[in-house]
């Protein structure tokens, strides 16, 4: 079947996440004074992960609930 | 200035460009599959590439720029320019577009008029869409040369600085190449997805930092002067306010004429309807778009009001033409002044005021506010948007040269796998095209300013025809024909007849005579849009009544009156259409209203 974006969207969004957040957690901290003190990388790293990680998940779920879905696609839309 | 952490970024994404357009190579059996997707795409997924396929970098560039120049008016591109146009297409036209299983949007007037209506639209399409691919991937080259990002790697590899542009030029070239080469429009839908929320990842903690930074939107209004942060003071007469055009020209021109004829005509954003899955999911494609469309002015025009309204750098490394020097104290916030290639000095106006670079406004606060690592996500979002932009060119143009060209006047009697063969063929040549354009923006400046021009003269007229040819049955080819023609000249007349303040004769206008001046380019540009539009309807009104009208037979499905009306009430509320354009209509005024 074809390929759902979610899954690509989801690996980039998690690889980024890690090499971001990774670098903000072990790598220099003092880089950080153009945004305004705040570790940027850590942060944001995060919340792409966690973005990743919901859009595979969701890409996941919709492998498995596909047939069911089709058929009742199928029937009701014109 | 960029570390390891940077380049990875940016390497991991190309790595997953490319191998979406590997992944997908395999379902490209027809040429169905190859330019229409298969129609096989989701309503979001389509929404949206719709928007994705839009954002050039001109428009994230340009909108930023906007907002350092004219403030929070900008968003009226937006909310006036984008929206009200992006609803009527999924509601009214999508039925026409997507029911009569037209394969592109000049074939659709082929089937509604004759074949010079289409010959018409589809080479002067053509033409426009593969010069603003070579445009984009100019602009690209340009910035990358501008920020000096790559000059180190370049250095250490021994190779000459001027080389950066070209390899701008010739990399994205290849990227694009590739991925649609190999995955077609559904290469190209998958990456505008992908891109879509790389460019919210790269803009949202710039948006983030640099409201915190100024004290929030209450802060903004503080340091700025009071026609920056209300989009419609002043906007009773073109002289109270900084965009210099009064509301009427705003509403009609872009509003109506431009928005209308870009949103609901341009093939390279109806394309991506066209893919979707479903009646009920082409309609909804373009309405789907219109949420995320409303808040892009948060990610693109805040970004230009902050880099103004901070104060003025004189001694942070941040990017000019010139290199990465300070900036000389003639600048505003973080924008800096233009720099005159000859002498080294700021460019000033006849006025005597100081010309701002304002492109330079995103570029600038990215750099300001992003250490390495998150610098390197927000610079392959800019790559990512220029990228978008230009594979939607590149559909757009080898659909349209193989179905409408080619397999109209060239070969009409070839087998499917040829016209496959003949897409991917089209998409190696329509780069190179593009690449050509690129490097003669590069050199010829006015003629790329004078090539624009000519687009939007056949851009103006437009939305005249597809409105009167899906709304009335009685118009017909010769009436379509002689109005895109007579709106065309008549915005070229009009554009010859008019100069905006402060501007010579020649590219801007007032070549023929000089018989009104306005007040701002803006203002020149809405107004001539609106006597396009409107010569276009009359005449192909007047036209059409003289000429034969058309069979009632051969207009079912096409035509408003003569199609059934696409069944909504089974679907759950979030899968109507109208529901969705009531919802976005309200938000849409509401934002207005808060920003006002």
């Amino acid at each position: 079947m074809k390929l759902d974006i979610r899954l690509p969207l989801g690996l980039l969004f998690v690889i980024f996440g890690l090499l971001l957040g990774g670098f903000g957690l072990f790598g220099s901290k003092t880089i950080y004074d153009r945004s305004l003190g705040i570790d940027i990388n850590l942060w944001w790293g995060a919340a792409m992960l966690l973005f990743g990680l919901a859009m595979t998940l969701l890409s996941r779920r919709g492998e498995q609930d596909a047939p069911a879905d089709r058929e009742r696609h199928g029937a009701a839309e014109p | 200035m960029l570390t390891a952490i940077d380049w990875i970024i940016m390497l991991v994404y190309f790595v997953f460009v490319l191998g979406i357009g590997l992944a997908l190579k395999r379902y490209m059996r027809t040429s169905t599959d190859f330019f229409l997707a298969g129609r096989s795409i989701p309503a979001w997924v389509c929404g949206l590439a719709f928007i994705s396929a839009n954002l050039g970098a001109q428009e994230v560039i340009g909108m930023g720029a906007s907002g350092a120049k004219y403030g929070i008016s900008t968003s009226h591109f937006y909310w006036i320019g984008a929206i009200p146009a992006m609803i009527f297409v999924g509601v009214f036209m999508m039925p026409f577009y997507y029911g009569s299983r037209a394969r592109s949007v000049p074939e659709y007037l082929r089937l509604r008029f004759d074949e010079k209506t289409r010959a018409f639209n589809a080479v002067s399409f053509a033409v426009m869409t593969v010069f603003s691919s070579g445009i984009s991937m100019y602009a690209m080259a340009k910035l990358i040369q501008t920020l000096h990002v790559f000059d180190a790697p370049f250095q250490r590899l021994g190779l000459p600085l001027s080389w950066v542009f070209h390899a701008g030029i010739l990399v994205s070239a290849v990227v694009v190449l590739a991925y649609i080469f190999l995955g077609g429009l559904s290469s190209a839908i998958y990456n505008e997805v992908l891109q879509f929320f790389l460019i919210v990842a790269g803009f949202l903690p710039l948006v983030y930092l640099g409201l915190r930074n100024v004290g929030g939107w209450a802060g903004l209004k503080a340091r700025l002067a009071p026609g920056y942060t209300h989009s419609w003071m002043g906007m009773g007469s073109a002289h109270t306010n900084r965009l210099g055009v009064e509301w009427f020209g705003l509403a009609m021109g872009l509003g109506f004429v431009l928005s209308f004829g870009y949103w609901c005509t341009d093939f390279l954003v109806v394309q991506r309807a066209m893919a979707a899955n479903s009646m009920s999911a082409a309609r909804r494609t373009p309405l789907i778009a219109a949420f995320p469309k409303m808040f892009f002015p948060l990610l693109v025009i805040l970004p230009g009001l902050i880099a103004i309204a901070l104060p003025t750098q004189s001694s942070t490394t941040v990017a000019s033409a010139q290199s990465y020097a300070v900036i000389v104290p003639e600048g505003q916030g973080l924008i800096p002044p233009k720099i005159d290639p000859a002498t080294g000095r700021p460019l000033h106006d006849n006025q005597g005021n100081v010309q701002l670079d304002y492109d330079l406004a995103i570029p600038n606060m990215l750099l300001h506010y992003f250490p390495t690592g998150i610098l390197g996500l927000g610079l392959t979002a800019l790559l990512a948007s220029f990228m978008s932009g230009m594979a939607g060119n590149v559909t757009a143009f080898n659909t349209v040269w193989t179905y409408d060209i080619y397999q109209s006047y060239i070969n009409p009697k070839a087998g499917d796998q040829h016209y496959l063969w003949m897409g991917r063929m089209a998409t190696i040549f329509g780069i190179v095209l593009s690449i050509f354009a690129a490097y003669m923006a590069n050199s010829f400046n006015n003629i790329m300013d004078m090539l624009q021009l000519v687009f939007a003269f056949v851009n103006a007229p437009l939305f005249a025809t597809f409105l009167l040819g899906m709304f009335w049955r009685r118009t017909t080819g010769h009436g379509a024909f002689t109005g895109l023609l007579a709106g065309t000249l008549t915005a070229a007349l009009h554009h010859s007849i008019t100069l905006p303040a402060g501007a010579g004769p020649g590219v801007k206008g007032g070549w023929l005579a000089l018989v009104h001046t306005y007040p701002s380019e803006m203002a020149q540009n809405f107004w001539t849009a609106i006597f396009a539009w409107t010569a276009c309807f009359v005449l192909t009104i007047a036209v059409s009544m003289v000429t034969r009208a058309y069979e009632p037979g051969r207009l079912k499905g096409l035509v408003y009156s003569l199609t059934e009306r696409p069944q909504t009430q089974h679907l759950p509320w979030y899968q109507r259409p109208g529901i969705l354009a009531l919802v976005a209509l309200a938000i849409v005024v509401l934002l207005n209203i808060i920003f006002m």
